[in-house]
């Protein structure tokens, strides 16, 4: 059985997530192949041959993989993963963009965001917007899988010497062309794999207002969430939303502010292992998950926050 | 142009599911169903591209049992123009929606698909994307804005980091973001217009598509439930207790 994992990456540095999927493809158990798609890819080539556990990485380095256009490399891991029991890619935007693109050129079906792994052909995934959780059986001869990177450690990204062998195949579809990208900025942690979190709702009132959590959030080295409330009004970016539709995180540490607590709010948020609720409604939904909670309004509680864990850390 | 959408019959957002005690699924008796909220925001698309003169007819479509009729008239109440049902009381998985929906486009030659990006119950995320590779067609997927123009059409996609806009060749697939819009509600004038709007029921069988599943669901359980918290008294008490008994900062 081999395995053919997707190097996820912006053609300079490797994503982290990257390391949680070679870690679910530990859990099947085979020989792990990462392929690196890009353009100028070769710093990301070295990175993946040195992943714990990777046996080879195959690059593909061609102008038509550089802006990860999903009509052009679902036909490359098409072509590249026929000779492999299962292909893998963290369930991002990305993978999620092209993988059901490769199971449909391939003719089988994807198991989505999986969680765990029961078996080669047995996985669990979750529905509902995480409240139920499905184990779910393939027939299909090459299973293709997006996986949930908060459900698998890690594995080291240092200590592995997997041979480099480069590909030329060349697919461009030519049905499709990148216009232009505009990504946030930000020094903070990336938001899927911080250890610690800190999320605004509506009850931040406004964006101006998130600069609280932000200060918070450095001292803590924590990334900053929001709920779909506060994208929707326009406080912050959407690719700050933690959710059902936006990201799904599992840090150590959930900070949830000014936060009702939605079912789509939870699924996105309710494997952390300690979750803290700040919110002065005191029936509000999150308390019911909550470790800790503070009933208190928020303006009064978050400088207060700040100001202790100045003391303390 | 002629625009394809595909709406889904699920459970209602607001409704906390309950899994069977036998863990064969969801307890979906006397439940609300709804449209897909995603679903809604695919049609609410098209009918706009309509209002300003980019489609020239709006043709919804739904797989699923007789109920999924429901879904369909809501469309049309909404501005389609007409339905097609595909009607089956079997499990339709993500690839063979794609291939009935597929088998619907070869028909229909619409130069626009619109689709959800993933409905709220399998929460798969993937029949725009089967579909669009089965009919090659290029896709714009998470698609925050769209902007016809000429052959071409603009999608703004919401991807992890922030927006990335594509270029794509008519005819194309786009799946709907949240953002996209926001659905209108359907006034009771054009819900009684809507149940004279044509609607053809066609089986799985008419369009030379196999249902057989490629995955099967050994069980569905409940989530582990958390422990119940406590609540603290101050913000002393929380860092106190975050540092010396949750130890996570």
């Amino acid at each position: 059985m081999s395995i053919l994992v997707f190097a996820e990456h912006d053609n300079s540095t490797l994503k982290s997530a990257t390391l949680n999927v070679v870690g679910a493809a530990k859990a099947i158990g085979g020989d792990i192949h990462v392929l690196v798609a890009g353009q100028n890819v070769g710093g990301v080539a070295e990175k993946a041959a040195q992943i714990d556990g990777v046996s080879k990485v195959l690059v593909a380095d061609n102008a038509a993989y550089g802006h990860q256009l999903g009509e052009n490399l679902a036909l490359l891991v098409a072509e590249v993963g026929k000779g492999y029991s299962h292909i893998l890619a963290n369930a991002g935007t990305t993978g999620k963009d092209f993988m059901p693109r490769v199971a449909a050129l391939l003719d089988v079906a994807q198991i989505s965001d999986i969680m765990r792994v029961e078996s080669a052909d047995t996985f669990v995934r979750p529905i509902y917007a995480g409240n139920a959780i499905a184990t779910v059986k393939s027939s299909d001869g090459i299973k293709v899988i997006t996986v949930r990177g908060t459900g698998f450690d890690p594995v080291a990204g240092e200590g592995g010497s997997a041979a480099v062998e480069s590909i030329d195949a060349a697919h461009d579809a030519g049905i499709s062309s990148f216009v232009e990208a505009k990504m946030a900025e930000s020094d903070r942690p990336e938001l899927t794999a911080a250890s610690i979190v800190i999320s605004g709702g509506r009850g931040m009132q406004n964006g101006e207002n998130f600069h609280m959590l932000e200060k918070v959030a450095d001292l803590l080295g924590a990334a900053v969430g929001a709920s779909r409330a506060a994208v929707d009004a326009g406080f912050v970016p959407n690719d700050m939303q933690v959710g059902q539709t936006g990201k799904i995180v599992a840090p150590n540490l959930y900070i949830a502010v000014g936060i009702s607590g939605a079912i789509q709010h939870l699924a996105g948020m309710s494997d952390s292992k300690v979750i803290v609720a700040i919110n002065k409604d005191e029936e509000a939904p999150i308390f019911q998950v909550a470790d800790y909670g503070l009933v208190a309004d928020l303006f009064e509680a978050v400088p207060q926050l700040e100001a202790e864990l100045k003391k303390v850390l | 142009m002629k625009v394809l959408v595909a709406v889904k019959r699920v459970i209602d957002y607001n409704v906390k599911v309950r899994v069977k005690p036998d863990n064969t699924g969801v307890d979906l008796a006397n439940v609300k169903m709804a449209m897909n909220p995603f679903c809604e925001i695919a049609v609410e698309e098209a009918v706009r591209l309509k209002e300003k003169g980019v489609a020239t007819e709006i043709v919804v479509v739904s797989i699923g049992p007789k109920a999924a009729q429901e879904q369909i008239r809501t469309a049309l109440a909404l501005g389609a123009d007409r339905g097609i049902h595909i009607e089956t009381d079997e499990e339709v998985q993500s690839l063979q929606a794609a291939k009935l929906l597929k088998a619907v486009v070869d028909k229909e030659e619409p130069k626009l698909v619109i689709l959800g990006k993933q409905s709220i119950d399998t929460d798969n995320n993937q029949t725009g994307q089967m579909l669009a590779a089965l009919a090659g067609m290029p896709q714009g997927t998470f698609a925050s804005e769209v902007v016809v123009d000429g052959d071409k059409v603009n999608v703004t996609r919401e991807v992890d980091g922030g927006l990335v806009t594509v270029q794509l060749n008519l005819p194309a697939v786009v799946t709907t973001d949240l953002r996209l819009n926001e659905p209108r509600y359907a006034s009771l004038p054009n819900i009684m217009k809507a149940k004279k709007k044509p609607l053809d029921t066609q089986s799985p069988a008419d369009l030379g598509v196999d249902l057989t599943p490629r995955l099967t669901t050994l069980k569905v359980e409940a989530p582990q439930t958390r422990k119940a918290g406590i609540k603290v008294g101050s913000v002393e008490e929380l860092v106190d207790k975050l540092k010396n008994e949750a130890k996570v900062i």
